[in-house]
Formats: C-alpha cells, sequence, structure tokens
C-alpha cells in the first residue's frame, strides 16, 4: 500500500505543477538557511575534549577582590604567584599552567624568513591531561621543568616544514635567538574551539605548533601573547616586580578523574584563598571557581552571538516556511475534494486517505529535502560570506548534515501536511456526490 | 465596499484566513527586526575613525631574534628613518596600534591621584611626534610633542609620560567646561600627565559593545614600545598607497631581515575595515537574503491560496457577475479581502515584532526597536498583500457571467 501511495504522491507532483513547486522551493530554502547555519552552530559549539570534558577543570581565583572584579566573578586567569603555588601543592592528580607566548623560528637557511607559529608555554602534565597525541618522541619530563630546560614540541606541521616528516627527536631548533631541543613531534591535533585559551584568539586560531616549559618562558622574561589585567593597580617596574604582582595573566588547568576529586579541590582552593586572607595578601574572603570544560566554554560565551542569533532565525524562517507550506498543502488536497469523495464514497476509510495524503506530503517533502540539500551545499560553501574565515573553514557538509537535512525536509512536511489531510479525511463522501 | 459579507466569508475559510495572517504576522516579526539589525550593523560599519584612512597603511612589525631594548630602539629609529625617506611615503610613526585593531591597550582615567572610581577608560596610543601628522588628525588646541619629549618603554614597564595628547570627546568628559588644556591627568598611576594639546577625533582601536561608552575617548603618549613588536603607521603621499604598499615591507626586510610581518594584522584601511567588521557585514547580508527570500515566499503563499480561493468560488463569483457585479468589484472583493486579513497579521506581528526585540535585547545586545521599523515593515506587507493578490483577482475578475449556470 506504501509503494502504491507513494507513486501516487509522486504522480500528484506533477499535477498542480506550479504549486507543488511552489511547496518543494519553499520547503528547501526553509531546510537549507536552517541547516546552513546549524552547520556553523555544530562548529562552534562542538566539544573539543569530549572523552575528557567532565574531567578537565579551569581554575580560578579571586586576586582583585569585591571592587575590582566584574559582577563578582574572579578574572579568568591567575597571577603569578598563585598560580606557582598551586603548581608547587601538587593538589591534582594532573594540573599545568599556561600562557601564549610569541616565538619566531628562525632557519639556519639565510634566505628563509622567520616565522612566528602559535606557541604556548605549558607544563609537562598538560600532555596526558589535554591527550595530546605524539607522531615521534613525547612530551617532555618533570625535571625539564623542574630544570628550566630549553626543550621543545613542536607540531605535524612545523616538523613537516622543517625537516621534512623525519623524526626530529633530539635535534635543536632556534625560537627567538636560543636553541632548543625537540622532545616531541606532535600529531595532528587542533582542539575547536581552543578551550583552554579562549581570550586570546577567539578559540578558532590556526592550530598550535610549538609548545615549551613555561618555567623556560618564565625566564626568558616571555610576556603573554594573551590578556593580561592588572585591575587598577600599579605594579611598578620591571619582570620581577611584573611576576610579584596581583596581575592575572596565568591559565591554570587541572585534571580531576571524578567529582570526589573534584570537590576535594574546590575546598582546597578555598582554603588556598582563606589563607592568601589571613596572611593579608587578599582584603576579601575567598571567591573561587572550578569550571569544568563544557562549563567554561558556556561561561567564556565559545559560541559566538551572532551564530546563535542566525541559527534563530533561520529555525524562525523554517517555521514561517510550513506555516507556507500549510496553506498550500490545504489549497492543493482541498481541490482533490470530489476525489476524496468518490474514494470514500467507494469504501475508503478515513484511516486511508490519512495514509494516502500523508504519504504524498513525505514525497513533497523529500523532493524538497533533495532540492534543500543542494541549496544547503551552496549554503555551506558560501557561509564564509556571512561568517569569519576561521569559522566558516569548520562548516562542512557531512553525511550526518545530509541525513539531517533529508529527515527535517520530510518530517516538518510530514508535520505540515497533518492539518490539510485531518480536513481532507473530513470530506463527506455523500455531499461530494451529491454536489457533482 | 461593503466589508461584511467579507467579514461573513471569510469565517467560512477560517484555516486559509488564520494561515495568511500567521504568515504575515511572522513575516513582519521577522523582517522589520532584520531591518533593524542591517540599519544597526551599517551605522556602526560607517563610524568615522578620524584619521587619513585613505592614505594610511598599517605593518605589524614583529622582532625575530633575542635584542636587547638598545638594539631594539636603534632599529626601530633606522626604520622609521628609512620609511620618511621614500618617495611614496608623506610621514610615518611608530605605534602599540592603531583605530579599528579589534582590542588593544585601555587604561583608567582619573582626574586625582587619589581617586580610586575611574572618571573614564580611555584607549592608549603611542607615538612619536611625527604621529599626529601620519594619521592625519586635527589638533585643535595646543601643540603637538617635539622630540625630545618621546620616551623608550621596554617590556613590563609603566612609562608616564609628563605630557599627553587626548581627543576633543576624552577632554570633554574629563573637563566639561571647556578647561581641559594644561590640566593634569592620572592614569593608573601618581604620575601627572599634563594635557598639551587636543585633538579633533580619533576612534578607539577597540569597536565592541562595551567599549561605545567611551568612544572616540583616545589619548596619545609620546613613547616607543621597544619590546617583542609594534606597529608601524605609514602615511602615503596622496595616490600613492599601492606604491607604499610594496615599498614600505622592501624598505623594512633591506634594514634588516630578522623580523615578521604579519600579513592578517594591520595593511591598507579597506583591509583593515574589512577585517574588523567582518561580522557586522556577514549579519547585514544574512539579514538581506533571509528578508528578501521570505518575503518571496510570503508573497508566493498568498498567490497560491488567494488563486485556490478564486478557483473554489467561480461558481459564485459567476452568479456575482450575472446579479450585475462589474469586474472592479470582483477585482476589489479580493484585494479588500486580502487586506482586511493582512491587517490582522500586521497587528498580530507587532506585538511579535516588539516581542522578539525584547528578546533579543535581553540576549543579544540589541537596541530598542524603533517605530520606523514596525511602520515599514506593516506598509511593506500591506503593499506585498496587495500585488500578491492582484493576479488571482483579476483572473477573478475576468470569470464570466456565464460561470453562474455551469455545476461546478
Amino acid at each position: 500500500m506504501f509503494a502504491y501511495y507513494f507513486e501516487l504522491g509522486l504522480r500528484s507532483l506533477r499535477r498542480n505543477p506550479v504549486l507543488t513547486g511552489l511547496m518543494i522551493v519553499t520547503i528547501a530554502f526553509g531546510v537549507a538557511a536552517s541547516m546552513t547555519m546549524y552547520s556553523v552552530f555544530r562548529a562552534v559549539s562542538n566539544n573539543p575534549i569530549p572523552q575528557k570534558s567532565s574531567q578537565l577543570y579551569a581554575v580560578q581565583i579571586d586576586n582583585f577582590g569585591p571592587q575590582n572584579n566584574q559582577n563578582s566573578e574572579p578574572p579568568d586567569e591567575l597571577d603569578y604567584i598563585d598560580a606557582m603555588a598551586l603548581l608547587r601543592a601538587h593538589k591534582a592528580p594532573r594540573q599545568t599552567a599556561l600562557y601564549p607566548v610569541k616565538l619566531s623560528v628562525i632557519s639556519d637557511d639565510a634566505s628563509q624568513f622567520p616565522i612566528r607559529p602559535t606557541t604556548y608555554a605549558i607544563s609537562n602534565n598538560a600532555f596526558p591531561m589535554f591527550d595530546i597525541p605524539f607522531l615521534y618522541g613525547g612530551g617532555w619530563g618533570a625535571e625539564d621543568d623542574e630544570n628550566r630546560a630549553s626543550v621543545v614540541v613542536i607540531g605535524r606541521t612545523l616538523n613537516d616544514r622543517l625537516f621534512h616528516g623525519a623524526n626530529s627527536v633530539g635535534r635543536e631548533i632556534n625560537l627567538s635567538g636560543h636553541n632548543y631541543r625537540i622532545a616531541g613531534v606532535m600529531d595532528s591535533w587542533d582542539p575547536k574551539p581552543l578551550f583552554f585559551d579562549l581570550a586570546s584568539n577567539g578559540g578558532f586560531a590556526d592550530a598550535i605548533q610549538l609548545f615549551i616549559p613555561m618555567s623556560r618562558a618564565v625566564d626568558l622574561q616571555l610576556i603573554t601573547a594573551g590578556g593580561t589585567d592588572c585591575g587598577a593597580q600599579n605594579y611598578g617596574t620591571g619582570w620581577d616586580a611584573f611576576l610579584r604582582s596581583s596581575c592575572s595573566w596565568v591559565i591554570y588547568w587541572a585534571e580531576l578523574p571524578s567529582k570526589a576529586d573534584a570537590d576535594a579541590y574546590r575546598q582546597y582552593l578555598r582554603d588556598y584563598a582563606a589563607a592568601q586572607q589571613r596572611a593579608g595578601r587578599y582584603g576579601w574572603a575567598p571567591n573561587v571557581r572550578l569550571r569544568d570544560v563544557s562549563q567554561w566554554l558556556d561561561y567564556e560565551h565559545a559560541v559566538p552571538p551572532e551564530s546563535k542569533l542566525s541559527l534563530y532565525l533561520s529555525l524562525g524562517f523554517l517555521v514561517i516556511c510550513l506555516v507556507n507550506t500549510v496553506g498550500l498543502l490545504l489549497a492543493k488536497f482541498m481541490r482533490r475534494a470530489s476525489d476524496i469523495g468518490v474514494r470514500r464514497a467507494l469504501g475508503a476509510s478515513r484511516r486511508t486517505v490519512y495514509a494516502q495524503f500523508l504519504i504524498e506530503g513525505a514525497t513533497i517533502g523529500l523532493a524538497g529535502g533533495v532540492l534543500g540539500l543542494l541549496l544547503t551545499g551552496v549554503g555551506v560553501w558560501s557561509v564564509g560570506l556571512i561568517f569569519d574565515a576561521q569559522i566558516a573553514r569548520l562548516a562542512t557538509l557531512d553525511f550526518s548534515l545530509v541525513a539531517l537535512t533529508l529527515g527535517v525536509a520530510v518530517l516538518a512536511t510530514v508535520l505540515a501536511a497533518f492539518y490539510p489531510t485531518w480536513r481532507a479525511a473530513q470530506i463527506a463522501p455523500a455531499w461530494q456526490l451529491k454536489s457533482n | 465596499m461593503q466589508i461584511k459579507p467579507i467579514l461573513a466569508a471569510l469565517r467560512r475559510h477560517k484555516a486559509g484566513t488564520v494561515l495568511i495572517a500567521l504568515q504575515i504576522a511572522l513575516t513582519l516579526a521577522i523582517v522589520c527586526n532584520a531591518l533593524f539589525i542591517i540599519q544597526q550593523r551599517l551605522a556602526h560599519m560607517s563610524e568615522p575613525t578620524g584619521i587619513d584612512e585613505a592614505n594610511l597603511l598599517v605593518i605589524s612589525n614583529q622582532w625575530a631574534g633575542h635584542r636587547s631594548p638598545q638594539e631594539v630602539d636603534a632599529q626601530i629609529q633606522a626604520d622609521l628613518a628609512a620609511l620618511r625617506q621614500l618617495p611614496s611615503v608623506r610621514d610615518a610613526s611608530p605605534s602599540d596600534g592603531y583605530p579599528l585593531t579589534g582590542g588593544g591597550w585601555d587604561n583608567y582615567v582619573m582626574l586625582t591621584p587619589e581617586q580610586i572610581e575611574k572618571t573614564t577608560d580611555a584607549s592608549v596610543y603611542m607615538g612619536d611626534e611625527h604621529m599626529l601628522d601620519t594619521l592625519g588628525v586635527k589638533l585643535i588646541a595646543g601643540r603637538n610633542f617635539n622630540a625630545s619629549e618621546v620616551m623608550q618603554m621596554t617590556s613590563r614597564q609603566v612609562v608616564i609620560p609628563p605630557v599627553v595628547i587626548v581627543t576633543k570627546a576624552l577632554a570633554d568628559h574629563l573637563f566639561p567646561d571647556g578647561s581641559a588644556l594644561g590640566k593634569p591627568i592620572y592614569s593608573m598611576s601618581s604620575t601627572p600627565s599634563t594635557i598639551i594639546g587636543i585633538i579633533e577625533r580619533l576612534q578607539r582601536q577597540d569597536v565592541k559593545t562595551w567599549s561605545k561608552p567611551y568612544a572616540y575617548e583616545s589619548l596619545l603618549w609620546p613613547m616607543r614600545e621597544d619590546t617583542d613588536g609594534l606597529y608601524y603607521i605609514v602615511r602615503a603621499k596622496p595616490g600613492q598607497l599601492a606604491a607604499a604598499m610594496r615599498a614600505v615591507p622592501q624598505a623594512l626586510y633591506a634594514q634588516n631581515r630578522m623580523r615578521i610581518i604579519d600579513p592578517k594584522d594591520g595593511g591598507t584601511y579597506a583591509q583593515i575595515r574589512e577585517r574588523i567588521y567582518d561580522s557586522d557585514r556577514g549579519m547585514a547580508i544574512l539579514m538581506c537574503i533571509i528578508s528578501a527570500v521570505l518575503l518571496a515566499i510570503t508573497a508566493a503563499g498568498i498567490v497560491g491560496l488567494t488563486s485556490f480561493w478564486v478557483g473554489q468560488r467561480r461558481k459564485q463569483i459567476g452568479v456575482r457577475r450575472a446579479l450585475g457585479a462589474r469586474r472592479g468589484d470582483i477585482l476589489n472583493y479580493f484585494l479588500t479581502e486580502n487586506f482586511l486579513i493582512s491587517v490582522g497579521g500586521v497587528m498580530v506581528g507587532t506585538v511579535l515584532a516588539v516581542g522578539i526585540n525584547l528578546w533579543m535585547m535581553a540576549r543579544f545586545e540589541m537596541a530598542r526597536l524603533s517605530l520606523a521599523y514596525v511602520i515599514d515593515g506593516v506598509i511593506i506587507l500591506l503593499l506585498l498583500g496587495q500585488l500578491a493578490t492582484l493576479a488571482p483577482a483579476l483572473r477573478a475578475s475576468r470569470v464570466s457571467p456565464v460561470e453562474a449556470t455551469r455545476s461546478t
């Protein structure tokens, strides 16, 4: 029966070509607009580290106080004193202080211009914490952090560029005039958004190609490439004064495998802040935060408001398209009132009328979905017109989006077909025959 | 035209009437908010910077090797001397940022050293004595920096120059009585900076929503930054921007190769504007597309349903024609019918439009929708409804009185 109704549906597509075409185009536009915006939204609201997002926590301690902080929230970063104190206490199984730095890769070949890849200064714990994959070698050891060693982990792209993809572990590279020994070469690794540092460049910039020990970066007096917030204070002059200041600039993450660990760590942070208050460093009660990856992404508004706004808007657009479809389907079905009357008089039950017209609706939805798929392809391809290039390149038309587009088109049209179908099924057989 | 019989007839087509009205309401709600967003974004994009954008270019220069602050400062001086000698260049200045950088240094500004609450928040620009001429900003009071006042700033050092040039907007905010010239200000320090000059206008580095209350409040300090990088702001001679764009990087690399010129930062002001207003332009384009398609779909929907009604009522139309109604009466009937439905739709739509705007104000930092957009939207939709009805209504008016005698 289904096949027969489907065939009837197909045949009926040809019956009122203008009306049918209008419906198909309407559905196609509605579905394509919302699917294009969804593809962008999906990319920017991506969970960058799903396997660990409930075990990794951003640490915040209020070192500004209620007078200078924003909406009672501690600053995003820690000051150097607090970060080093937490690192030394080592209360989490794994933890890292980190910050973005600017280092230039200087080639031995004098004809090559220096380049500046995305670089972070971290502690060695970060490699297992963030599940960073390695092609050759691995992260540096705890002793390298301790000894403030000149070691580096480089990315696959940089390794391809400098060493033509060969195993470069143990070799040296020159970064801003200093030599570093390569401890490991990362495999392709590019979490989007870059959850542990959303502030420095929005979380969608080029993949990280260099990691160096933070202890070494501090020795070299490398300033952060991210934000430095000193509140309203004037910290004096020089690097040491800066390190002793309460300027916030060090990002801090901890890995806490269970909820009990997280609760214990939160308590530790409160105790630490209370001790700072007793010591006179803070003139206010402990105000700490521990947010896991998804809470952190939410708090930092990782999803650009433009992306949300355009998703909502395109969904509103889809709703209008469906209202339009309801009207057009109603017109299409009611035109066949006499057919239905005849069918009903010949013994067709309401149920069969329902089945036939819903399947016809689904057929139109499928046609709209196919056209919508083409339009979605065009939309995803030209999304760079509307969004920043860094974000636009993340939007892709993959299998799940294809399935979703067709699914949404069929489902939405069947939903839109309910009311017109119900009206069609209400047609009384006798009355139709009489009027003819 | 009698309205009563039309209303009576509409009561027999409740579903279609409600669907068209609903569609008009939803379309109005979205279209007038979209128009409003377009206007907001375009207004944001057309805010002037106050500088000679047509002839300016910005080079983001980062030092590659390891050098002492003295070496860096000597290199900056040599770079600037080389740039100023280029035939296509009028002037050049070092700086820490440029209008529309997208973020940068801003400082709280206070009127007394003891003050804890800020008086305002100003964008901080560094530059030397060539900065005003380079930017092409107009000095409206006081004087420019002189070469001996330009200080050096190295990494993590707080340097407060004793003199400062401020924008008129900042001067007026700090000293509303117009007495700013010669007064000291305190910028996160107990060291005063005396206002020696006031310039007409200079946009901030950041044009995000948070900094809107401080728009055009900028200050210039006579400083060179000897850290790991800086910007060179270069003003080309009129009509020679393209030549300067080629000559400047060449001249810099000829001075010293150990530098990185970031292609994703700086450039000409056409490029800078494109970068900073990327999302604004994108939203405006998206809103235009959505509004246009939405209006087209709504019109198509009205055509479709009205055609259906005309088809359904051929017999009644025939009877009316047979009873003496003229073509114009039939045309009028359908146009009035659509007008009545549309009026119902736009009334609901106005409420929805305001509702959506209130929701966006709460969630997306939108401004309040001005009534003009709702009125524009209402007019657009009423006209659209009439135009969409015209074709089917004309067809209806051509129904011959003979139809009255046919059985279907």
